[in-house]
């Protein structure tokens, strides 16, 4: 309980950061000031300044929008398509329409994310919408699986039997009562792969692969500060533990919620 | 077992196909002409048409598609549009520093995870096994590039230990090239080096609990020992599972950390294709990851399999 709310915590600051940078920032991001470029951090610019002139404070909470957009809607996509087919999997257990679906999930899992966001943007160049893509497809065959997983045992349960012998089919059973009993596996799943998602977008967009300047972005300061890392650090250590407080703060709130609904996964933690 | 060997290979190849298929798509088809693509906007017709010519697109998809395949079969990959120079050699060449890299990087994981994890599991509950815990949620969340720069600036830039990135080739032998991957390595390793000991951990704490273990402890095996002989051999299947799935990840880290370093391997070949828009390489680099994903995957069955004949039934 006590990791639920400090995760919780740690990575709302960063979602609020977001929010707020829509209506304030302490300085203009798309405003260059060469005058005051690579100023070490001080009271005036908290996280210092880069190579522009631009404060780093101010970056890292309009880079944070791009950074929980991205990782939040990949989600979305790996919950509004894996969840359906891991429904339907389950819902036709051994029949084709299950073989098709877990084969399929096989072969996404050939493909690491970075592969198909390599092949997506080598087609469709780099852009926000091509790294949701990628990483919102590696996401769909871990919720099918998961869905499909906790389905299957629900399945053999009296109540599901009752629903069967009261005439309902196959699809409303599994909307009605298989749904509602996995929700909370997949609001746990759904925090861990956020968290993934955030690493997996800095990834990208240090490669250039992700959201494209002059949108700030976590990945693409620290690719930016790799030059200057020897005089200017300040310019590679914030957007780096902003990175890492986001994911921890996700993580420890996955494992806080994974407790509170399933007691017995705190005797051993993998 | 030779059964459950041939039924593995059957689905090898049938993944491998469909995935031959999906990258050829994606590539080859999504973008229409891909000659006029490779060239941009302002080529010159005579030249898209020698491209055209190059590739086949005078033919039809799917003789462009067998021919790929055969052509991979046979060790041919194409010719690479940007370096003219057969996409097949480039890729033996660097594969002498990916591969190498991902070795060493999965050695160091495990060297790292294991008794970090045995260490945690046999003092569990207390303040070690807290605290590596806490060390590994922490190694997890930190981005392998982002502590690679780290690495960089205290052991490169501030101590002048080891260069900031290059490849010096192995023709020295192997004491420069290895200084060179050490840093990758170490940055490569890290997450991995967390995720493995935590599954070693909780494996370990499982089996612990598992009936035969208070059988070897009755018997009058110290706890070290119940641990080391009854415990420890029955933990290694899920450690294993998470050994052959990470290969996939160190093949996508090495592309991100490859860049890092400046290290001429197949992570910085297949970025710089795309950055020169050089299809023909991406296509057959991103076939070859794969295959080396998926052909992991059917040896680690094999070897489950090998070692637990309950798993031959599925």
């Amino acid at each position: 309980m006590r990791r639920l709310v400090t995760g919780g915590a740690v990575a709302g600051l960063f979602v609020l950061a977001a929010l707020l940078s829509f209506l304030w920032t302490p300085y203009d991001v798309a405003a260059l000031q060469i005058a005051d470029r690579l100023q070490p951090p001080s009271p005036t610019h908290w996280f210092g300044t880069d190579h522009f002139g631009r404060d780093v404070f101010s970056m890292i909470m309009v880079g944070a929008r791009v950074s929980i957009a991205v990782a939040l809607l990949a989600v979305g996509i790996g919950i509004g398509i894996g969840v359906p087919l891991g429904l339907a999997a389950a819902a036709r257990q051994g029949g084709w329409l299950d073989e098709t679906i877990m084969r399929g999930n096989d072969l996404v899992f050939a493909f690491p994310a970075l592969l198909i966001a390599i092949m997506i943007t080598a087609v469709f160049g780099p852009s926000a919408t091509n790294a949701i893509i990628a990483i919102g497809i590696f996401n769909v065959p871990v919720f099918a699986r998961l869905t499909r997983g906790a389905a299957l045992s629900l399945w053999t349960r009296e109540f599901v039997m009752a629903a069967r012998v009261a005439g309902k089919g196959s699809a409303r059973i599994s909307v009605e009562h298989i749904l509602p009993n996995v929700t909370n596996l997949l609001i746990v799943q759904g925090t861990i792969q956020f968290s993934l998602g955030i690493l997996a977008e800095a990834g990208l967009s240090y490669l250039g692969l992700g959201a494209q300047p002059p949108t700030p972005s976590w990945g693409r300061m620290l690719a930016e500060s790799q030059t200057m890392i020897g005089f200017a650090p300040w310019l590679a250590l914030f957007p780096g533990l902003a990175i890492v407080l986001t994911v921890l703060g996700l993580n420890l709130m996955g494992d806080g919620l994974r407790d509170l609904i399933d007691p017995r996964t705190r005797r051993s933690r993998a | 077992m030779i059964r459950f060997a041939l039924r593995r290979f059957v689905s090898l190849a049938i993944s491998l196909a469909v995935a031959s298929v999906v990258v050829f798509v994606t590539i080859e088809i999504v973008p229409g002409d891909p000659a006029t693509f490779m060239l941009g906007m302002g080529a010159s017709p005579e030249a898209v048409a020698a491209l055209r010519a190059q590739l086949g697109l005078d033919q039809g998809p799917v003789e462009r598609y067998l021919s790929w395949v055969t052509g991979m079969l046979r060790g041919d990959f194409g010719i690479s549009y940007t370096y003219r120079t057969p996409v097949a050699d480039m890729v033996v060449d660097r594969l002498w520093v990916s591969l190498p890299l991902a070795l060493y990087a999965l050695a160091l994981s495990t060297l790292i995870a294991f008794p970090v994890g045995i260490w945690a599991a046999s003092r569990r509950g207390t303040a070690v096994d807290t605290g590596v815990m806490g060390a590994t949620q922490l190694g997890i969340a930190i981005p392998n590039f982002w502590f690679a720069m780290l690495l960089v600036l205290v052991f490169a830039v501030n101590l002048r230990w080891f260069s900031a990135g290059g490849f010096p080739g192995w023709q020295d032998g192997p004491g420069p090239a290895l200084r060179a991957l050490t840093l990758p390595a170490i940055a490569l390793a890290l997450p991995q080096a967390a995720i493995l000991a935590r599954v070693m951990r909780s494996a370990l704490i499982d089996t612990l609990g598992e009936d035969f273990v208070r059988t070897a402890r009755a018997k009058g095996l110290s706890r070290g020992q119940a641990l080391r002989h009854h415990a420890l051999r029955n933990a290694m299947i899920p450690v294993l599972t998470i050994l052959g799935l990470q290969f996939s990840f160190l093949l996508a880290g090495a592309i991100i950390i490859e860049n890092v370093f400046f290290l001429p391997g197949l992570g910085r070949l297949i970025f710089q294709a795309i950055s020169q828009r050089d299809l023909i390489v991406v296509e057959s680099v991103v076939m070859l990851l794969v295959f080396a994903v998926i052909l992991v995957t059917f040896l680690v069955d094999l070897a489950y399999a090998a070692v637990d004949p309950r798993l031959r039934r599925r």
